[in-house]
């Protein structure tokens, strides 16, 4: 009996060694190029279904500016903008995602912070959004202004800059507040349907998209002030310099292609086009893709697979969507909006 | 002699470098962490605790504004989650006992009405239950501005049950003490009843001595402090109540749902305890015409207790961990504020989810120390083991 034991514990005790030994997999730098490549497909963080910026539509299909960046990487990469594997992610939920590898890239209308780009180990790539903190009140609240709030009830979503931004605003206007926070968007656009809240309080490009969910969006109306700045863009893993860079330039190929009036229609009529900005885009000049590690026809692939920044804007969240947004200040600098790209040259 | 040697070496040499792997993996497993966490250029530690919090909460025990620190929205967090699990703990126990007692009884509607009601609400997931009591509730209260007004002191709308809060002025203090007092002469009183029942078969009467010493006691608080006690009224402010406390639907669905869920559990615990309990005893009582409702409560009960305590804990257990699920209906608990709101805002995953693992570890471990000491009193002496 007691050989018998002793044997059991010694194989135990050599198994949980050679465990031990084998799992030792620890410090070695990052390729996410190469390991893209080889998985076949790009994983990408996307919200739980935000309307405009990254929704399944009705045949089950991601759709929405965030998911286009998505796209984009993919056809940059895998010359496929289909080869995406998008995980919903929560608030809470996608840093740790992000940071742990269960995602290539986070793109998901997340707010670039000084904080979230030096503190948790990522890097954010770009703005894809100019957005601000607004409100929406139920209209026979006689409200006009945030500033009539004092003593509301606010409803907003668990871990966002938004409740920060809340508190600083009530705070520094001497006015009282309760807030109420919860875990999903859905379940506080419910509660301040049911009346649990005066305000709910979010992005105002989310006011407008989760109005469509309430029971009688026309009883509703988002106030006029936005209280912070909210640029929304994509964030990557620190540490991996070329894919950071193929992130950044995937999106910034779309807005120079805004820029360039390349789209997605005309881009074949244009390869033979005199404009050598434009022969650079689609990579018949210079040597672009190679120094991303990417082929040649990189742009030229998101262009005519994705689009450029303008037809994904209009196309997701423009005038002619359930959202219907005026481009605003997410026009080209040129348009007098805030959207402008460092040149490919 | 050498053979004897042999084997305990090996016993003991075997149980040694187990004992050491394990320590090593842990070792392993923390060293990993520090070491990726710091190549990936996160920030590590617990100096955060100290730091500004800048976020609201909407319901404190404590005093707490956006200036108060990370550490104060753990401690506010864990206030919350002790309440409501306090609160629900109660209330559970004695739905449980009620309707455990209740499925047992030869009234035939009351049985089936207990059965009924066990059968329906243990078998309904526990987070539909909260959602059902948050949203099917909230939905149908009025707003502020047309708060159900109870008599004009006690409010309800869809912002909760708002309700006088009492003032407690100078003086007070002597009321309390009279309190006390007068509860400790009611203990020792019916210490001293058993004590000449059993020596001379009659038990005395007590309540004559306990109502002198009510009125007694009150009389000189009365006259010394005069009535230091006044309640601020809520009244309707802007968009909401000013004054008087206010219970927030989130708590009260989320303690409802807790309390008519984890009761179903109890009820049948409950009676399979007083099951256990062998006929003859209830035969033996009836045998010296014991009213029913006094087999119940000196012979049955006191028996089916032994049964019921331990699986009652692991219940007790159960409740104070689900009242995690708050953060789905935006209930202020640890695991929404400190591991939700804080964790975002500071991003230092590892620390916050292993402060609070280390919460509930410690919750729980103190509720069942407690419930095991109270068995352990319970326990038949010289019973076997």
């Amino acid at each position: 009996m007691t050989t018998q034991r002793n044997k059991k514990i010694n194989t135990v005790s050599i198994m949980s060694l050679v465990a031990l030994f084998v799992s030792t997999f620890a410090a070695q730098a990052e390729n996410v190029l190469e390991k893209t490549k080889t998985r076949g497909y790009v994983t990408c963080g996307v919200s739980q279904g935000l309307p405009g910026f990254s929704n399944p539509n009705d045949k089950g299909d991601w759709t929405g500016i965030d998911v286009d960046v998505c796209r984009a990487v993919a056809a940059a990469v895998l010359g496929d903008d289909t080869k995406v594997k998008y995980v919903p992610l929560n608030n809470k939920e996608r840093f740790a995602a992000l940071q742990s590898g269960e995602v290539d890239l986070l793109s998901r209308n997340t707010t670039w912070t000084m904080h979230r780009d030096t503190g948790l180990g990522i890097d954010f790539t770009g703005v894809n959004y100019y957005d601000g903190q607004g409100f929406m009140v139920r209209k026979s609240l006689g409200v006009k202004s945030v500033r009539e709030l004092d003593g509301a009830s606010l409803c907003v979503n668990l871990g966002t800059t938004t409740e920060l931004n809340a508190a600083d605003y009530f705070k520094s206007h001497n006015m009282s507040y309760e807030i109420i926070t919860y875990e999903k968007a859905d379940e506080t656009v419910a509660a301040y349907d049911a009346g649990r809240c005066d305000a709910y309080t979010t992005d105002q490009s989310g006011l407008y998209a989760q109005r469509l969910k309430l029971t009688n969006p026309n009883d509703h109306m988002v106030l006029p002030e936005i209280i912070s700045k909210e640029p929304l863009g994509p964030s990557v893993r620190q540490g991996d310099a070329q894919w950071s860079d193929i992130v950044r330039w995937a999106f910034n190929a779309m807005i120079n292609a805004e820029e360039l009036g390349v789209t997605s229609k005309n881009i074949d009529s244009l390869q033979d086009s005199d404009n050598p900005s434009i022969q650079r885009l689609l990579g018949r000049d210079g040597t672009f893709g190679k120094n991303l590690g990417l082929e040649d026809a990189w742009a030229y692939n998101i262009i005519k697979q994705v689009g450029n920044y303008g037809e994904s804007f209009e196309a997701n969240v423009g005038k002619d969507t359930a959202l219907g947004i005026e481009r605003g200040v997410n026009a080209l600098w040129t348009n007098g909006g805030l959207q402008y790209a460092p040149p490919i040259r | 002699m050498f053979k004897w040697l042999k084997s305990h070496a090996l016993y003991w040499g075997g149980q040694l470098a187990v004992l050491l792997c394990v320590v090593y993996g842990f070792y392993w497993l923390i060293d990993n962490t520090i070491v990726n966490l710091a190549r990936q250029g996160t920030a590590s530690g617990f100096g955060f605790l100290g730091d500004r919090s800048g976020f609201g909460i909407s319901q404190t025990l404590v005093d707490y504004s956006e200036d108060s620190s990370y550490g104060r929205v753990l401690l506010v967090g864990f206030l919350n989650t002790l309440l409501v699990a306090g609160v629900s703990i109660f209330f559970a126990t004695l739905l449980g006992f009620f309707v455990g007692i209740g499925r047992l009884s030869r009234n035939w509607l009351v049985s089936r009405i207990c059965a009924v009601y066990i059968e329906v609400f243990r078998n309904i997931p526990l987070l539909l239950q909260i959602m059902f009591w948050y949203f099917g509730v909230l939905r149908n209260l009025p707003s502020p501005r047309q708060a159900i007004d109870i008599y004009g002191v006690a409010f309800l709308s869809n912002r909760g049950l708002i309700v006088p809060s009492a003032i407690f002025e100078a003086g007070s203090g002597f009321y309390i003490a009279a309190s006390l007092i007068f509860l400790v002469s009611l203990f020792l009183g019916r210490r001293w009843q058993s004590k000449v029942q059993i020596a001379t078969g009659r038990r005395p009467r007590l309540w004559p001595y306990m109502m002198a010493l009510f009125v007694a006691l009150g009389a000189i608080c009365f006259a010394v402090t005069g009535w230091p006690f006044s309640m601020t009224t809520p009244e309707l402010a802007g968009f909401n109540f000013k004054g008087g406390v206010n219970f927030i639907p989130e708590f009260v669905s989320l303690a409802l749902a807790l309390i008519i869920y984890t009761a179903t559990f109890i009820a049948e615990i409950v009676r399979a305890g007083i099951l256990s309990v062998d006929r003859g005893q209830t035969e033996a009582a009836r045998a010296l015409a014991l009213p029913r409702g006094l087999t119940m409560r000196l012979i049955i009960i006191p028996q089916a207790l032994r049964v019921i305590i331990p699986p009652l804990t692991s219940q007790y257990l159960n409740l104070t961990k689900n009242s995690s699920l708050a953060v789905a209906i935006a209930y202020p608990d640890i695991v929404s504020v400190f591991a939700g709101t804080a964790l975002n805002q500071v991003g230092q995953a590892v620390e916050i989810i292993f402060i609070t693992m280390v919460i509930y570890l410690a919750l729980s471990l103190i509720t069942s120390f407690i419930l095991n000491q109270y068995n352990s009193h319970l326990a038949m002496r010289g019973a076997a083991r």
